[in-house]
């Protein structure tokens, strides 16, 4: 770069700085405002293009906004503001880019608080964010634990789902209602061992044990699972559930190989540790009929949360996955907290919160625990449907059982300390 | 010993791919000096486009098998003739780079449009069942698979060993310096020579769309671990690169199989062998070393 174009740049972003420090502490307006700027800006921080697009991605943008009209439509005037907008962001799943959106979208865009930012890595960064700024972030698409463990602060709240819940939903009612015996695949990196981890306690503690368990190269660059899959008969004892830890792409290949070798017919049945609608719907249910897995929530358990995917669907064209549905519901608890104390001071919103008992949409029985931030609610154990039962597109699971919400999350965690 | 010969059956199956892949690679490289790195994005198109016709026009597997090939192989002519061509006279970093380029415009132009959730793809029924080999059992599919490239690599090879056209390929592949010299017009030969590689490609892809994940990524996932393939065989070795395809893939196999316990050598195995090939033949198994020009 030549000599006149950096001092033409650097003249550009110190401009640009310039104006965006004026809007920021320039002097609010009206004496009496409570909200910064008189609006409330939430940010939706996610992955809009990769493997965590299409269960959340752009999807959950609409879902906010679908929670800010009927806000607004439940307030009319009385409203704390009626100036509520979304700012959006790709972290594109990595944890440095997602710092940094982070940061920008607290501090240049007035970002009020930060919703969705699934990946593990990518989550624990904002969380450290949220801290270090002092404003609010609700969690939805990552699974770890440590949000509400070791990584807990002030500021951080859990909302959906996490890796306890799945293990112990999955793990514990299929070793009661389907085998003791169980066989563990998973992606060997942070992710599938943290979840090979809880299955396997869960397992025993429901009196099964695991017989065998392969960490599976990650990411999988030959697609291959066979040699795993032609194991799993060998074993001895055999193993009547092969529980598969896998997502995406190679939960794909697991699945479609699980069907080549026909284990399904060798009594090995398929459970699978983190499984979203979209999924299935990309598997097909013919190739997924029998598995079980925990779900957050699902479209078509009541009346209630078909209205919601109707209205959702108009919108986008597609079911809602229980993350969109969880965005959704963190959008519009935290407006109502925010109308509820009458400021978007993120103290006084987090202390409104704490504790809170809360029925919606996706939340039922849900409760905003006050020690850790985790957002307790009633999960679901589910089952695909065998291909006959599918009557319409994207109806594909029945629900088993709905694991209360006191005993489908863990207890606080004494690594905590807010 | 009936477990040992799934696993062997299982490499030869994921060799199979390696050598459909490496082949195109290799005709490519040989005849153009082009290191084609948008292959893995036709594999790429060729397993989309399997799903498009069953799913959009009802278009059965079997039609798939010979359409796409084509229809990308035409596609391929058309990218060579209107930009490969014009930089093959430059660095061969122009047209890694273009490859790479046109591997993102593929990639992402397939995203927009299916998103990067995987497709499904059923197994044709024909070939759904197992068949029963006494010692053990195995998916139709694969037996299917294992036998098409078999024959049609043997068929490639009578192609290019007997008749006058393979002559030519076969000596602008491996000496393109040399058959100019005698007169033979190598550059009649370049268009329809890379058409052909990225024929096979597609081929490759339509075969993966029944037994892996149909999404915009699948090429990207394979490519490396080909390029180890074709660099083992020798670059621009024809019956390298198939050889190698397979050895890879039988290779990977017995690792996964028997030293699950360490992942990390199944994912690095391919690595290592390159390696331990390069240090002692650095043109590669099967590759000469070319004289400097």
């Amino acid at each position: 770069m030549d000599m006149r174009r950096s001092v033409g740049v650097a003249a550009a972003s110190a401009a640009v700085l310039l104006v965006a420090g004026c809007g920021g502490g320039g002097p609010q307006s009206g004496g009496d405002q409570k909200l910064t700027g008189d609006k409330i800006v939430l940010g939706v921080l996610n992955d809009q293009s990769g493997a965590y697009s299409e269960l959340s991605g752009k999807n959950s943008v609409k879902a906010v906004e679908l929670a800010i009209a009927d806000f607004k439509a439940k307030y009319g005037d009385k409203a704390v503001t009626k100036d509520i907008t979304v700012e959006t962001a790709d972290h594109q799943n990595k944890p440095d880019v997602a710092n940094s959106k982070a940061a920008e979208m607290y501090d240049r865009k007035g970002a009020d608080i930060i919703l969705d930012v699934p990946t593990s890595s990518a989550a624990l960064k904002v969380a450290d964010v949220a801290k270090e700024k002092k404003k609010l972030y609700f969690n939805i698409g990552a699974a770890t634990t440590e949000l509400t463990g070791k990584s807990c602060n002030k500021y951080t709240f859990h909302y959906a789902y996490d890796t306890y819940m799945l293990a112990n939903g999955t793990g514990k009612t299929t070793t009661e209602q389907v085998g003791k015996n169980w066989y563990i695949l998973y992606p060997n990196y942070a992710f599938g061992q943290d979840m090979e981890k809880s299955f396997s306690a869960a397992i025993a503690q429901a009196g099964g044990q695991v017989v065998g368990k392969d960490g599976a190269p990650f990411p999988n660059t030959t697609g291959d699972y066979s040699s795993f899959l032609l194991k799993a008969p060998t074993l001895n004892p055999k193993p009547q559930v092969l529980g598969t830890m896998q997502a995406g792409a190679e939960l794909v290949n697991v699945v479609k190989q699980y069907n080549e070798f026909k284990l399904r017919d060798k009594g090995i049945g398929l459970a699978v540790g983190l499984m979203f609608i979209t999924d299935i719907h990309s598997l097909t249910p013919a190739a997924l009929a029998g598995t079980t897995y925990t779900d957050a929530w699902y479209w078509n358990f009541d009346q209630q949360n078909r209205e919601f995917a109707d209205r959702f669907q108009k919108e986008t064209g597609t079911r809602p996955s229980f993350a969109h549905a969880a965005n959704y519901s963190a959008a519009m608890q935290y407006l109502e907290a925010v109308q509820a104390a009458g400021t978007d001071d993120a103290d006084t919103v987090v202390k409104g919160l704490e504790g809170k008992e809360v029925n919606d949409v996706f939340l039922r029985n849900g409760k905003i625990r006050a020690e850790d931030h985790r957002v307790i609610h009633d999960a679901y154990l589910a089952q695909v449907k065998p291909q006959a039962e599918v009557t319409e597109p994207w109806d594909y699971v029945k629900i088993l059982k709905t694991i209360p919400a006191a005993e489908a999350f863990r207890a606080p965690s004494a690594d905590c300390k807010m | 010993m009936s477990g040992f010969a799934q696993n062997t059956f299982n490499g030869l199956v994921s060799g199979a791919f390696y050598a459909l892949l490496a082949l195109g690679l290799a005709v490519i490289f040989g005849m153009l000096r082009v290191v084609n790195f948008a292959h893995g994005a036709f594999y790429m198109l060729g397993a989309f486009g399997a799903y498009v016709l069953l799913t959009e026009a009802g278009v059965p597997f079997w039609a798939a098998l010979v359409i796409m090939p084509v229809a990308l192989a035409v596609l391929g002519m058309a990218l060579e003739r209107a930009v490969i061509h014009r930089l093959t006279r430059l660095d061969p970093l122009y047209n890694f780079l273009l490859t790479f380029g046109v591997t993102l415009i593929l990639q992402d132009l397939v995203k927009s449009r299916y998103g990067i959730q995987s497709s499904p793809y059923a197994t044709p029924s024909a070939l759904s069942g197992s068949v029963d080999f006494g010692l053990f059992e195995f998916p139709t599919y694969r037996v299917f698979i294992l036998g098409f490239t078999l024959l049609l690599c043997v068929a490639v090879w009578w192609v290019l060993g007997r008749t006058r056209i393979g002559m030519v390929v076969r000596a602008a592949t491996e000496r393109p310096e040399l058959t100019r010299a005698f007169g033979i017009d190598v550059g009649r030969w370049v268009t329809p020579v890379f058409g052909f590689g990225i024929g096979l490609a597609g081929l490759a892809g339509v075969l993966a769309a029944p037994m892996r994940a149909v999404n915009p990524l699948m090429g990207a996932d394979l490519i490396i671990v080909v390029f180890a393939v074709v660099v083992i065989g020798g670059l621009g070795s024809i019956f390298g690169s198939v050889a190698a395809g397979f050895g890879i893939g039988l290779v990977q196999a017995w690792g996964e199989a028997y030293l699950s316990e360490f992942p990390i050598v199944s994912q690095t195995v391919v690595f290592v062998v390159m390696a331990v090939v390069l240090l002692w033949r650095p043109a590669g198994l099967f590759g000469r070393e070319e004289a400097p020009a």
